[in-house]
């Protein structure tokens, strides 16, 4: 996008970009012979398209960050959906298999995170890489965990 | 009065915004990112319900058992379900040297996919006038999918797996995004009324020129009765890669991981 003062025949020179409320973006260029400023206003739906597209209005004054369109765009994201240490958190954690995530599900909220902890750290101390249904009913057999 | 307007060409100076720099950008982050993936493959059906993202997930776990390197892009934004089949946890992705970490599923096959970023049981949704969403709602989800290709590390991989949601248009995007379109494994069940989905789905991809792997036929000798696999494979001269019975063994997804090594 170019601007042209007609009067002077002369390119417009970017001067500043603003987000002044309502989902408004505000784009200013100036005039390098007159001096004049103009001032290009979107509406929200031009604004939005422009951002889904993943570009800066502008120009990019900072390299694009992974997964920038996502993270700033989506409203039902979780809030601890990454981390920025660098670390896998649960590296070296067994894995779950389908039918172990299901019966998992059918233990009470409640108790999950508890229940889960168990049986992940029996798999670690073992050196079982995967939780299998199998390998909870052994779990629950050796520490007694019936209930679980 | 007639105002002297020029053409933007004309106009030497530089665009600031550089719109069209920034989308090449774009682009050129997804081909770099995807230099160490040997195959790339858009498993896809135009028909809802056939199974695609199970069979993706078998497909691959059984080449991950094989000794391929194998990832997952759960390219279905709005039903993710690849984390769940490959027994993958919500633990948050680190984000090492500008790159999202993809999650490690069952028989090391990584994973990306929205479920791993949404809230237990919400839609996704986006922030921005929800009026007349429409408008902008599948560049958004374009754009989602191009990050999912480009800022995922994916590393060295024998075998990137897309999993498409029902439809065509997660096609087309793809073939957009990628330089060329990728290869397509068709997934559909035996009964006429998914021959005719999937058969649109395919010609979809055969006028953008993608090549067509193959078909497999899920949910056989059960309560689906037809031969759309046999007929799809036909018609388009592709093999009819596997039949996949209603309580399949590993076996039956090792013979399908080789039918897919052998048909380059």
């Amino acid at each position: 996008m170019k601007f042209l003062c007609v009067a002077c025949d002369r390119q417009m020179l970017f001067e500043e970009r603003q987000l002044p409320g309502d989902g408004t973006l505000a784009a200013a260029f100036k005039c390098p012979a007159c001096g004049r400023v103009v001032a290009l206003l979107t509406n929200p739906m031009e604004t939005q398209l422009v951002a889904s597209l993943g570009v800066v209005i502008g120009g990019r004054t900072v390299p694009a960050q992974p997964l920038e369109t996502v993270r700033g765009m989506v409203a039902t994201g979780r809030d601890d959906a990454f981390t920025d240490n660098g670390q896998r958190k649960t590296e070296n954690a067994p894995m779950w298999s389908p039918e172990a995530q299901e019966r998992l599900q059918r233990v009470p909220s409640f108790v999950r995170g508890m229940v889960k902890k168990v049986y992940t750290d029996y798999a670690r101390q073992h050196g079982i890489p995967e939780i299998t249904p199998a390998v909870m009913d052994t779990a629950r057999a050796e520490l007694g965990l019936e209930a679980m | 009065m007639s105002l002297n307007l020029r053409t933007y060409h004309e106009l030497a100076g530089a665009d600031r915004s550089g719109l069209p720099e920034q989308i090449a950008a774009q682009r050129r982050r997804v081909t770099e990112r995807l230099a160490g993936v040997g195959r790339l493959i858009a498993v896809m059906s135009g028909k809802g319900g056939v199974g695609k993202s199970f069979v993706t997930a078998h497909l691959a776990r059984a080449l991950a058992r094989a000794g391929r390197a194998v990832g997952v892009l759960d390219a279905d934004l709005n039903g993710p379900t690849m984390p769940r089949l490959l027994g993958v946890d919500h633990s948050p992705l680190p984000t090492p040297d500008g790159a999202i970490e993809p999650a490690i599923g069952v028989d090391g096959v990584k994973c990306m996919s929205m479920d791993l970023l949404l809230q237990d049981g919400a839609p996704l949704t986006f922030r921005g006038p929800q009026a007349e969403s429409f408008v902008w709602r599948g560049a958004l989800e374009a754009a989602a999918l191009r990050e999912f290709l480009g800022d995922v590390a994916w590393g060295a991989l024998d075998m990137l797996l897309l999993d498409l949601p029902p439809g065509i248009q997660r096609f087309h995007e793809l073939g957009d995004l990628l330089s060329t379109p990728p290869p397509v494994l068709t997934v559909t069940i035996p009964t006429p009324e998914s021959r005719d989905a999937v058969r649109r789905a395919m010609r979809a991809a055969s006028d953008r020129s993608a090549p067509l792997l193959g078909v497999v036929e899920n949910m056989v000798d059960g309560h689906f009765t037809g031969t759309a696999g046999a007929d799809l494979a036909a018609e388009f001269s592709v093999p009819l890669l596997a039949r996949i019975p209603w309580h399949p063994t590993p076996d039956t997804w090792d013979q399908l991981a080789q039918q897919l090594g052998s048909s380059a």
